[in-house]
């Protein structure tokens, strides 16, 4: 699958495909979207990398074994849902606001924590899996 | 925090279970963090269960989304009481992994699965949600598919996919019996839809609804027809799974039905005599089963579905003694076949083998292990005043006082089968002499292990025999405990009124 299309597009894509990612992660409370589908298009982004310059130079793009995403992601969804508990004295869960919305992100909560520990537990888990298969082809 | 405190189990176990994902690769680390973990656990279970028993039925309303639209946790008495035993099974059971379950498997994140499942479990007793229930029952099957076929041993996985799929097959019907049940009614919330079955006319597709959550939750229970996934499973993985599973596993589905059959479909004559029939057929088969079995592990497992056919019985019953009974002995069967199971495992180590006709001479051997083996092994026939004893009181007088003298001979059989086959079993283990036998050289006995290693491995059957002899020797507690539970499951308004607030 080495064509030179291929190769000069997916150079482009990777950014491109990673910024799409996280705009959909941000749009994701109110609209389509959110930290699982913005987590699939991250692991695409990678994943078209990989069939265009080879697993090994994707690897070096990401430094760490995308596993380790897991764990992280699941710790920043944890800590968002037990936040409520520890700040506001209220039951597991519940959604806290920041008073004023920021822009480009918009409002500022604890559900985005949440999804974006989706997210990265979505991009881990599903390199991972990508990963070792086509390690053992 | 002291509203939210019967969610804490929950958050301590998926704290740790993320935790120890980060240590992926460090099994000495990961050992001691489960061990703190299950014992941090237990700490929080036993406040929560004083925090329930002096302040009666605590409700954290999760996202805080009021009772009849967001996800309630409801701790009831029942429920506390059975996180309390599921933070002592576990905490045995974790001191007992680390020394047993060899490093091959612990690399492949036994412990953090192992807390995803303790995960599961004080969910499913704690959500006053009827999906939020299907729900944990899924981590809970995904949770103990990841522990029985870790390691990847051919008749591991044999069992495996046996357990796997009869399992997923029960979830789906469970989700079959939820969908037509929400479609019945509207509301999945357990104390609403309690109230709002008693509108509904159609009584026909009431009843289609019960039959099926009978059917999901009786195969994840294993009662009568729908039991035989578990012999050929729960001896495949190490002894320290087969613990948790038999210890718990099965009474998750027992909890289950308890809950909906006396807070949704209570007192439907058809499915009394259904009940009742199961029951008895499944004492009848698990004790026969357990008869002509000559390994220990799987005799021990025909026990799981013989007392299994106790609880639903007393269920079936439906008086306050019966429930008594029942609540009494599910508390006491959780600790006994915990126990069970991790005295086969160090047999195991002691022998290389479980096997009756090979094992032999153990009491001349050990007579301290014996004796603290002993301890269980009896319990669990119910010889006065050891803790088996005392549930077995209420079941048969309250099978007396109904008049169903099948249930109640159905009740002597299963004692009576449970005390040869015991009997067996001690004579052939501990009494007669070691029937000669090549001992693989290749093996760590349990001679050759080190002190600390020694007493890892024995404390948790210590501990677990010791709340065993508490049962037995403090039943007044547990009777009373029992007691209000059954007042508490037999007056479901009780329940109702906490989540809804009236």
């Amino acid at each position: 699958m080495r064509t030179i299309i291929l190769k000069s597009a997916s150079s482009y894509l990777l950014p491109v495909l990673l910024l799409f990612s996280v705009f959909i992660l941000l749009r994701g409370h109110y609209l389509p979207g959110g930290g699982f589908v913005g987590g699939l298009v991250a692991a695409i982004a990678f994943v078209l990398d990989a069939f265009s310059n080879g697993l090994d130079k994707t690897k070096g793009i990401l430094k760490f074994h995308p596993g380790f995403l897991m764990p992280v992601g699941l710790m920043v969804a944890f800590l968002s849902g037990i936040s409520p508990m520890i700040l506001a004295d209220l039951p597991m869960m519940t959604g806290i606001w920041a008073e004023n919305p920021i822009p480009v992100i918009g409002a500022l909560g604890s559900p985005l924590f949440f999804d974006i520990g989706v997210y990265l537990v979505v991009i881990g888990s599903a390199l991972t899996i990508i990963f070792t298969i086509s390690e053992s082809v | 925090m002291t509203n939210d405190i019967i969610i804490l189990p929950l958050v301590v176990h998926l704290f740790f279970s993320i935790l120890l994902m980060f240590f992926w690769n460090k099994v000495n680390f990961q050992k001691v963090v489960s061990i703190v973990g299950n014992a941090l656990a237990l700490c929080v279970a036993i406040w929560a269960f004083i925090h329930v028993y002096n302040n009666g039925t605590q409700i954290v309303e999760s996202g805080n989304w009021s009772a009849p639209f967001g996800i309630v946790f409801v701790g009831d008495m029942l429920a506390v009481t059975l996180v309390l035993l599921t933070a002592i099974a576990g905490f045995a059971v974790s001191v007992f992994s680390t020394i047993s379950v060899i490093k091959a498997r612990l690399r492949f994140g036994y412990f953090s699965v192992f807390h995803f499942l303790l995960l599961g479990l004080n969910g499913a007793f704690l959500t006053g949600d009827i999906f939020n229930l299907y729900v944990w029952f899924e981590i809970i099957i995904i949770s103990s598919f990841v522990l029985i076929s870790i390691g990847g041993e051919k008749n591991q996985l044999e069992g495996a996919v046996k357990y796997f799929a009869l399992n997923f097959f029960a979830s789906m019907i469970f989700l079959t019996a939820l969908g037509v049940l929400y479609g019945l009614v509207g509301t999945l919330n357990m104390a609403d839809i309690s109230l709002k079955i008693a509108e509904v006319e159609n009584t026909t597709l009431i009843d289609i609804s019960a039959v099926l959550f009978l059917v999901g939750f009786g195969i994840k229970s294993a009662i009568f027809p729908l039991y035989f996934w578990l012999p050929a499973s729960y001896h495949t993985p190490p002894s320290a799974v087969s613990a948790i599973f038999a210890g718990l596993l099965t009474k998750v589905g027992v909890y289950a039905l308890i809950r909906v059959f006396t807070l949704i479909y209570v007192g439907s004559s058809f499915l009394t005599t259904l009940l009742l029939s199961m029951a008895i057929m499944t004492i009848f088969s698990g004790g026969v089963g357990a008869i002509i079995q000559n390994n220990i592990k799987k005799v021990f497992m025909y026990f799981i579905i013989c007392h299994i056919g106790f609880m639903i019985g007393g269920l079936a019953l439906f008086t306050e003694v019966a429930m008594a009974g029942v609540i009494f002995y599910l508390i006491h069967d959780i600790i006994i076949k915990t126990n069970l199971f991790l005295i086969s495992g160090l047999i195991y180590r002691i022998k290389t083998t479980t096997n009756m006709k090979k094992l032999g001479g153990l009491y001349a051997n050990y007579p301290k292990l014996s004796l603290l083996m002993a301890i269980p092994l009896f319990s669990l026939v119910g010889i006065p005043p050891l803790s088996g004893y005392w549930p077995k009181i209420s079941l048969i007088l309250a099978s007396f006082n109904a008049e169903e003298y099948w249930f109640f001979g159905a009740l002597i059989f299963g004692s009576l089968i449970t005390l040869i086959v015991i009997g067996k079993l001690w004579a052939e283990v501990f009494w007669k002499d070691q029937p000669k036998i090549n001992f693989p050289k290749k093996f760590i006995y349990f001679d050759q292990l080190r002190l600390g290693q020694k007493f890892t491995f024995v404390f948790p059957v210590a501990f677990l025999t010791f709340v065993t002899l508490y049962i037995g020797f403090g039943a007044e507690h547990i009777q009373q405990l029992s007691q209000r539970i059954a007042t508490e499951l037999m007056n479901n308004e009780m329940y109702i009124n906490a989540v809804l607030k009236r």
